[in-house]
This record gives C-alpha cells, sequence and structure tokens, in this order.
C-alpha cells in the first residue's frame, strides 16, 4: 500500500444535484444567505453585496455563473465566502454540508465532458469510490469577461 | 547592535532634516548672504551625518560629511554663494533623498555619491579665488564676532532660547587652569559647583566626561544660564584657588532669531532626543511645553476602523430604540450618540495632517521647472497649516503637481513675453489652502497668460471631444472644463513638463474619486485659477437615505442642495427629457428606477414625486425616489476589488438594520 502523502481538503458542494468542490484554502467562512443589496449595471450572475461583519463582500450565484438554471434561495442555500488574489466574494450554492480529504493523485486534471457548460470552470475531477467531484477553478470563476 | 528599532526614527527624522535643509536652501538662493541660513543647515547636515555613521550608512555619511565642509566653508566666508554652488547643495540633497527613500523601503540606502562628492570637493577647494580677502574678511569677523566656538545642538539651543524667554542671561565661560595645577578633576568640580549654585550648565568643552578623567589641556569651557551678573560670576569663581583667568562672554547665538521662529519643530524633535545628563538640571526652568507622542498611522487607522464599526452599531441602536419606544432606553441612545459624535470629531482630528507635508516638496520642484523652462517665477504658498484627512493628503500630491507644472508650463509666459506684455518678468503662481465648512479649498493661480478660450474650443472641435452644434451653447464655465476632458492638450508644443494631454482629465477624476471638485476660472492675459474643493474626511459622511421602490440608497449631503416634494403634472417634456422648473431653473429629472433597472414591484400612480436635488459644480439635477428616509451619518465602504467600477455607485454603507446600502455618485449622474 502506498501512503498517502499528500492530501488535499476540500470543502463539498451542490449545484443542481451535482457535487463540486473548492480547495479548502481558498475558502474563508460559509454563511447562511442574508439580505443582499442588489449592485445596478452588474453581470447577472452578481447577485449584489451582503455585509459579512462590517465587510461588504459581493455575490456570485454559481447556478448563473455556470449558466445553470437559477433557483429560489431555501433553507440548504449556503454562501461560500472565497478568497483569491485578495478578492473577496461570495459564491451562493445549493447546499454545503461536506469537507472531505482525498488524496492529490485522485484528482484527474483533464476534465472529461460532464457538462459543456460548467467545463470552463473546472481545475480537475476527483473520482471518489461512485462520487464525482468537480473541482472548480475560482480564477476562472471570478474572471470578468471582456466582452463585458 | 541591532539598528532596527531605530530605523523608523532615524527615515522620520532624516526626512525632516532633509525637508529643513530644502527649505533653507530656497531661502539661501534669495538671500545669499544670510549666514544664519547657512548655520542651519549646516546643523541639520551635521545631524544627519552623525545619525547615519550611526546607522552605518556609510555612502549617506560620506555625501553630507562632504555637503557640510562645503557648508562651512561658506559658513566661514571662504567660499561665497552662488547659483552654481546650490546647485550642486541641491543635487546633493536630492541624492541625500533618494538613499533615505531606499533606506525607507528596504533597501541598503547604498549609491554611487563620487560624482558629487568630486563636485562638492572641488567647490571646497575653489576658494582660491578670493581666500585672501575672504582671509582678512574672517579676521575682522572673528575680531567683533561673539559668535560661539561651541557647537549646540537642537535641543541645548531651545534650552538657551527658552531661559532667555524667561529673563535669564546665558554665558559661556572659559576657565584656564594654572598651569601648575595638580587635581584639574576636582577643580572643575568645584567650578561647576560654583556656576550651579547661581544657575544652570547647559554645556560643557570638552563634555563632562572627559572633564572628570582630566581630558584637557589647561583651559575648558562652559556655558551656563543664569541670572546673575557676569562680574559677580566671575568673581564667584576667580575665587577658587589654581584657576588663573575666567573669561566670560555673553552668549549671543547667530541662529537665535530663526530658532525662535523654528520654535515648534524644535520642541518636537526635544522629545525624541535621547535624555542627557543635563536634562534633569535644566528641567527646573524649562517651560512647560506640549507634550507629543509619536503614533504609528497604522494604530490610528485601526482605531478608526473600530470606531466606524461603533457607527454601524450606534445606527443600529437608534433604530432599535426607536421601534421599542422606551424613553429610557431613547435617551441613553441619545446620550451615546452625541458622545460618538464628540469622539468622531476628535478621532478625525488626529487624522488631520497640515498640508504643508505635500505642499514643502513643490518650492524645489517650481525652481527646477523654472529654471528648465527659463522662466522666472515666484511661488507663494498660501495656508499651509490647513489641515486634511490623511488619506486625502495621501493622494492630493499629484493632481497638486500636474496642476502646478500645468501652470508653470502653460500659464506663465517667458520673461521676454512678460516685459512685452507690461507684467513683471517674474511670474507669480499662488498656492493657496483654506477650509470651510466641511470643505478644503485649494486653489492654484497665476499670472500667466490665461485661458484662450477660442483655442480650446478649436482643439475640442478638432479632437472631436464636442460637435458644432454642441458648441454654440457653451458657457464660458463650460468651455473652460473641456480642459479636463480626456485627450485634450492645450499647449501648441508638446513638453516633457506637463503631460501629453493625458494630464487634465487624471487630475480631475482623482479629485472626483475623493468625493471632491476642481474648476477652473481664467482672465485672459491676466492668469488662470483652478480651484479645487476636498472633503474633510473620506470615511465618515453625511447622507440622505432614500428608497426607491424597495431597495436603498444613501446620497452623500454634500452633493444635496435641497430635497422637494413635486406634482407630477409640474413636470415638463422637453424633446427627450423631463425636467422640472425649481425655483427658476430648469432642472433635469433622473429617474434611478431606470437608471439602476429597479423592479417595478408595485405601480406608481401617486400624485407626487419625492425629488432629491443635486448638484455637480454649477448644474443641478433632480433625482426622483419614492421616499425619504432621513439623513444619517454612514461610514464609507468600497465594494471591494471585485466589483470596480460600478456605474454612479461610489460605494457602499452598512445600515442599522446590517443591511448594505449603496452610495450613490452624484457626479456621475450630471453629465
Amino acid at each position: 500500500m502506498e501512503t498517502i502523502s499528500s492530501t488535499i481538503k476540500l470543502i463539498v458542494f451542490k449545484l443542481k444535484e451535482k457535487e463540486y468542490a473548492i480547495k479548502v484554502n481558498e475558502v474563508l467562512s460559509i454563511e447562511k444567505v442574508n439580505h443582499i443589496t442588489r449592485v445596478p449595471g452588474t453581470e447577472k450572475f452578481v447577485k449584489g453585496v451582503i455585509n459579512l461583519r462590517g465587510i461588504v463582500v459581493p455575490i456570485i450565484d454559481l447556478r448563473s455563473r455556470f449558466d445553470l438554471e437559477e433557483a429560489s434561495y431555501n433553507e440548504n442555500t449556503r454562501v461560500i465566502i472565497a478568497v483569491m488574489n485578495e478578492i473577496e466574494v461570495g459564491l451562493v450554492v445549493d447546499s454545503a454540508n461536506d469537507v472531505i480529504d482525498i488524496p492529490e493523485d485522485a484528482l484527474e486534471p483533464s476534465p472529461e465532458v460532464i457538462g459543456a457548460e460548467v467545463a470552463d470552470y473546472i481545475q480537475a475531477v476527483a473520482k471518489l469510490d461512485s462520487r464525482l467531484l468537480i473541482l472548480i477553478d475560482l480564477d476562472k470563476v471570478l474572471a470578468i469577461e471582456e466582452a463585458s | 547592535m541591532e539598528m532596527s528599532q531605530y530605523l523608523e526614527v532615524f527615515i522620520e527624522e532624516s526626512k525632516e532634516h532633509l525637508q529643513a535643509c530644502n527649505q533653507l536652501l530656497l531661502e539661501l538662493e534669495k538671500n545669499p548672504a544670510d549666514l544664519q541660513l547657512v548655520n542651519e543647515i549646516f546643523r541639520s547636515a551635521h545631524t544627519l551625518k552623525g545619525m547615519s555613521a550611526t546607522m552605518g550608512y556609510e555612502d549617506l555619511a560620506n555625501l553630507t560629511h562632504q555637503m557640510e565642509n562645503v557648508l562651512d566653508a561658506i559658513r566661514n566666508k571662504k567660499i561665497k554663494v552662488d547659483s552654481h554652488i546650490l546647485d550642486v547643495v541641491f543635487l546633493s540633497v536630492d541624492h541625500l533623498e533618494a538613499m533615505i527613500e531606499s533606506i525607507a523601503s528596504g533597501g541598503d540606502g547604498k549609491m554611487d555619491v563620487t560624482e558629487v562628492v568630486q563636485k562638492l570637493k572641488i567647490i571646497e577647494d575653489g576658494k582660491g579665488l578670493d581666500a585672501v580677502q575672504s582671509a582678512q574678511e574672517d579676521a575682522l569677523e572673528q575680531s567683533k564676532d561673539s559668535y560661539s566656538a561651541i557647537d549646540y545642538d537642537d535641543y541645548e539651543m531651545t534650552i538657551i532660547m527658552q531661559s532667555k524667554e524667561l529673563g535669564y542671561n546665558t554665558y559661556e565661560v572659559d576657565i584656564t587652569l594654572t598651569e601648575d595645577c595638580l587635581l584639574k578633576a576636582a577643580r572643575v568640580y568645584m567650578v561647576f559647583e560654583v556656576l550651579e549654585k547661581n544657575g544652570e550648565i547647559v554645556k560643557s568643552s570638552p563634555s563632562t566626561t572627559e572633564l572628570e578623567e582630566e581630558q584637557f589641556e589647561q583651559s575648558f569651557s562652559v556655558t551656563v544660564v543664569t541670572n546673575e551678573e557676569k562680574d559677580s560670576l566671575k568673581s564667584a569663581l576667580l575665587k577658587i584657588s589654581e584657576i588663573e583667568n575666567v573669561e566670560i562672554k555673553a552668549f549671543n547665538s547667530p541662529v537665535q532669531e530663526t530658532n525662535i521662529k523654528a520654535g515648534a519643530s524644535i520642541v518636537d524633535t526635544e522629545n525624541q532626543k535621547p535624555i542627557r545628563s543635563e536634562e534633569e538640571t535644566v528641567q527646573s526652568i524649562k517651560q512647560p511645553t506640549n507634550k507629543t507622542i509619536r503614533v504609528n498611522i497604522e494604530r490610528l487607522d485601526i482605531l478608526m476602523n473600530l470606531f466606524e464599526e461603533l457607527v454601524i452599531d450606534r445606527g443600529r441602536l437608534v433604530q432599535i430604540s426607536q421601534e421599542l419606544n422606551n424613553q429610557e432606553l431613547q435617551e441613553t441612545v441619545e446620550h451615546m450618540s452625541r458622545i460618538s459624535a464628540d469622539l468622531q470629531n476628535i478621532i478625525l482630528n488626529m487624522r488631520m495632517v497640515p498640508v504643508e507635508t505635500v505642499f514643502n516638496r513643490f518650492p524645489r520642484m517650481v525652481r527646477q521647472l523654472a529654471r528648465d523652462l527659463h522662466k522666472k517665477i515666484n511661488l507663494e504658498i498660501i495656508g499651509a497649516e490647513t489641515e486634511l484627512d490623511r488619506t486625502v493628503i495621501d493622494e492630493i500630491g499629484d493632481p497638486l503637481v500636474h496642476l502646478l507644472r500645468n501652470a508653470i508650463d502653460h500659464g506663465i509666459e517667458t520673461p521676454e513675453e512678460r516685459r512685452s506684455k507690461g507684467k513683471p518678468e517674474e511670474g507669480t503662481v499662488i498656492l493657496k489652502a483654506y477650509h470651510s465648512g466641511n470643505h478644503i479649498f485649494i486653489e492654484i493661480s497665476d499670472d500667466g497668460a490665461g485661458i484662450n478660450k477660442d483655442q480650446i474650443l478649436r482643439k475640442a472641435l478638432s479632437k472631436g471631444i464636442i460637435t458644432e452644434q454642441e458648441m454654440v451653447g457653451l458657457s464660458q464655465q463650460e468651455i473652460y472644463n473641456l480642459i479636463f476632458s480626456s485627450g485634450f492638450s492645450t499647449a501648441d508644443k508638446i513638453s516633457d513638463v506637463s503631460g501629453r494631454g493625458v494630464g487634465l482629465d487624471v487630475v480631475r477624476n482623482t479629485i472626483e474619486s475623493l468625493g471632491g471638485t476642481v474648476s477652473i476660472d481664467s482672465n485672459e492675459g491676466n492668469g488662470s485659477t483652478f480651484s479645487i474643493v476636498l472633503p474633510l474626511t473620506l470615511s465618515i459622511i453625511s447622507a440622505m437615505l432614500v428608497e426607491i421602490q424597495n431597495e436603498k440608497y444613501a446620497i452623500p449631503l454634500s452633493s444635496i442642495i435641497e430635497t422637494a416634494i413635486v406634482k407630477r403634472e409640474d413636470i415638463l417634456h422637453t424633446h427627450s427629457q423631463q425636467v422640472i422648473d425649481f425655483r427658476g431653473k430648469v432642472v433635469p429629472l433622473i429617474f434611478l428606477k431606470d437608471i439602476f433597472e429597479i423592479n417595478h414591484t408595485y405601480a406608481e400612480n401617486e400624485e407626487t414625486l419625492s425629488v432629491v436635488i443635486v448638484r455637480k459644480g454649477d448644474k443641478l439635477a433632480g433625482i426622483v425616489v419614492n421616499s425619504f428616509i432621513g439623513q444619517q451619518e454612514i461610514v464609507l465602504k468600497s465594494l471591494g476589488n471585485y466589483l470596480t467600477n460600478v456605474f454612479a455607485i461610489s460605494g457602499a454603507t452598512i445600515l442599522g438594520d446590517g443591511q448594505v446600502a449603496l452610495i450613490i455618485d452624484c457626479n456621475a449622474l450630471i453629465k
């Protein structure tokens, strides 16, 4: 048996019944949805800003970002506060309820065609037993398209 | 030895000394004969040399040392001050500044200074020319001269100055012991005892320790502050045996007057000087001074942040108490609000910095520019003591540099041109800061050529900034403001000095991003004035909260003129816009629900509209909202790094109920 020398910690969340994951070191906290203040004149997937303990944080709806059909927010809806390159954002997901360690070699960098619309934002996929986790690429999620 | 703990102090003080050098050098240039100035510069350089040698910055010490030599030669009238010499000295100060900058940003402060050192050496050696003459002068000077042979540092000077103000005399007592004196230290002790009985000893030369160790020949001198007369002091001293001679001179400081002027800064540095043994003895006659401490600006920022949290909670408490309608609670909350308003004032004041910190680098720059452009320019600075929030100070430097360069390059004419126009050859640029209400005004005016309207219009047309139709109805102000459009440059000659047309629009953007405005007034032939209006502070502002459908927005009070209720039938329709007649002025209406694409959740069939009249410069607009919520102090928060450049939104704030409200940027709404 090989020893698991390097594992990475992922936070697993769901979007439209599929499981996605984000690296735990990119996540500051997970919050419930509070009042979101709409910011006019921004991209469709930017739902607005929230007050996170005195800091104004913009909110991105991941369903909308991935061009999935939007759903109304409910009990299970969570906001994952993520940070990258000093940019802090909240990602709205259907639910977030799992933190797992996976060996680094379980990650397969070349994404197969899982759902073409999401493909752009995939960093890697991980197969764990029967589960398939899609590791999102936060950098690309946050990138603002030139066209806008 | 671990020096890092002193590094910060070293950098701060070095900067202060260099700034002082700069200012004094400029003055010296105006009054080359003023040796007091040279003395002061010398002292600054001397301190700098000592500090940098201690800290181990050799290049810095080397250069200051050489500069000091030149200054010393000037001071001793071995060389005459001329602009060539000053240029080299200025150059060395520039180098020194660069080195300090490098140290401040974590570098090693090393730099190749050989060239400047060489130049300084040449100047120092160039005394051959009028050496004979100056030697004669020297001798003459020395005989009538009561200048002290002892170097006093700032601290000692302060004591001397202060005692003088209190009516004490300062004497330099030269004491010569007999040649066969055996117990020199004992005699020194006795002399000190006599002197201390009659007054306070400020300084001795050689130092006290050296005297105690008998490290001197026959004579030593002591500076003493006393209310005794010269003669009685002398006779008291002569009573001590083995003393051959006592010479008492009244101390006459060559730098006395300037020192009094500079009193504030000296008192300031006094606090940072290492405590000397003399301090205890002099304490008794020292005037009570304003005690200051240096606080890291970061700590003030933290304080400010904490206070901002408090303001948000205060808003929340006010709201809760209103809902609960409990009188005791309401009274307490009101009281707390008042106290926190006082607290706010104090904290904001602590963050205030005099604009001087920005202004004082301008004289040098103007001097250089004037030389480069072969113009004669006199820069007058008025109101440098006006205070501004540090965040504003940090940002305001570059725009001001730009406007000054603009005034000097494009505004002021060449001396020949000025002469032909019957103006004095020397152009005047006035930089003026003052305080009025909640705003700071900064004006830059020159007595140059002024702005040629036709030229601006032609340029604007050719650059496609305006069309011929638009051109017709423009007021004078509007024409001037065209200068601030991007892609506009009026200078026919593109020079290195002021921009390539990328300048003034950047100036305007910077100032508007600070919540300020900039405008121009000009009188062709007689010069122009650029006026900048800035808010006192950026972090907490007063705002009007309004509701549009079910969204809340904040409008900064600074841009609001008043609020009005307008009847629907009073709205006039022009071809493309709805306007109202507001006190005789036609004011266009801005429907935020359209601009911000707010969902029409409920139909509007109200007879009246609530309108907030806002202004930008002298343009007005009416923002149509659903209702006014009220006026409130709000804390400005940025939208973060992700949402940048949101149209017509300048930031966000957190309301009493914890929700975020966006702050409307009226400047963007009014075109």
